[in-house]
């Protein structure tokens, strides 16, 4: 129950936004549509709800925004180099690395963040493995390997999710 | 100032669509191509997004660029990581100069690395 409450107010907020109007019509519209919503999918919803009300992952999601667009910015300037520099400096390959995150939702957004970051591409989770496509592979050695893939990441999703 | 910096935003991301685009065409294969297609152009899009906004301001159209951009940032990721999933499984080739494979050596099936030629 408490899940779709969440997810309910989760949509209404989304909805709210995209109309950007207080108009009473416009809030019963969109209260009609997120209960179907959640209805219908908020049992799915992957984070436990009590997690939601805490302050302090509030406040690793806010640190986490920054830290996310700086290894965003570095990972498009890192392939618009590649792109642009004629022999293109490819060594691809996929490799797998081992992660510590417990929760599956956090798991997703660790994938998620890797796939945003220089010459990393996530091609499949299984458990705690992860299988990376990755433009150049410097390393062999697992452990090192993981370091630079995960960069600082897995840090912060453990204590935003876990 | 503002208006300067909604232009600069705009230029930047149209500047990393197009090098993403100029990745497409240069990359060996689908792997690499992803690559280009998920960074260059998920960052250049919310460029675009953030340009958008900051043009005009707290209003629909601008509140809707910004929705438009955290959805975007969500949602590439998972398609591009999907397509590299089933193009590995449905066996398209890996470049030649690829150095190894765990997935496909993990489950057992043929590898794939093109074969130099």
């Amino acid at each position: 129950m408490a899940r779709r409450l969440a997810y309910f107010i989760a949509g209404l907020i989304v909805w709210l936004l995209l109309s950007w109007t207080v108009n009473y019509q416009e809030i019963i519209a969109g209260a009609a549509v997120a209960l179907l919503a959640a209805g219908m999918f908020g049992g799915y919803l992957p984070v436990e709800p009590k997690k939601l009300l805490n302050p302090v992952r509030w406040f690793w999601v806010l640190v986490y925004i920054p830290v996310f667009g700086w290894q965003c910015l570095k990972a498009n300037i890192d392939v618009a180099l590649r792109v642009l520099s004629p022999g293109l400096n490819l060594k691809p390959g996929i490799v797998k690395i081992k992660t510590s995150l417990k929760s599956e939702i956090a798991r997703v957004f660790l994938a998620n963040s890797i796939t945003m970051t220089p010459g990393t591409l996530t091609v499949e989770i299984k458990d705690d493995t992860l299988y990376i496509h990755w433009i150049e592979i410097r390393s062999d050695d697992p452990e090192e390997m993981a370091k630079m893939i995960k960069g600082p990441f897995e840090f912060f999703l453990k204590r935003i999710f876990d | 100032m503002i208006s300067v910096l909604a232009l600069l935003f705009l230029w930047m991301g149209v500047g990393f669509v197009l090098l993403g685009a100029l990745g497409l065409a240069r990359f060996p294969d689908l792997y690499n191509r992803m690559q280009a297609a998920t960074k260059c152009v998920t960052l250049g899009v919310c460029g675009i997004m953030i340009g958008i906004f900051l043009r005009s301001g707290f209003n629909p159209l601008g509140v809707k660029a910004l929705i438009c951009a955290a959805f975007i940032l969500l949602t590439v990721p998972v398609s591009s990581h999907a397509l590299a999933r089933g193009s590995l499984i449905a066996g398209v080739k890996l470049w030649k100069g690829t150095v190894k494979d765990e997935f496909t050596k993990d489950r057992g099936a043929e590898p794939i690395i093109e074969e130099e030629k």
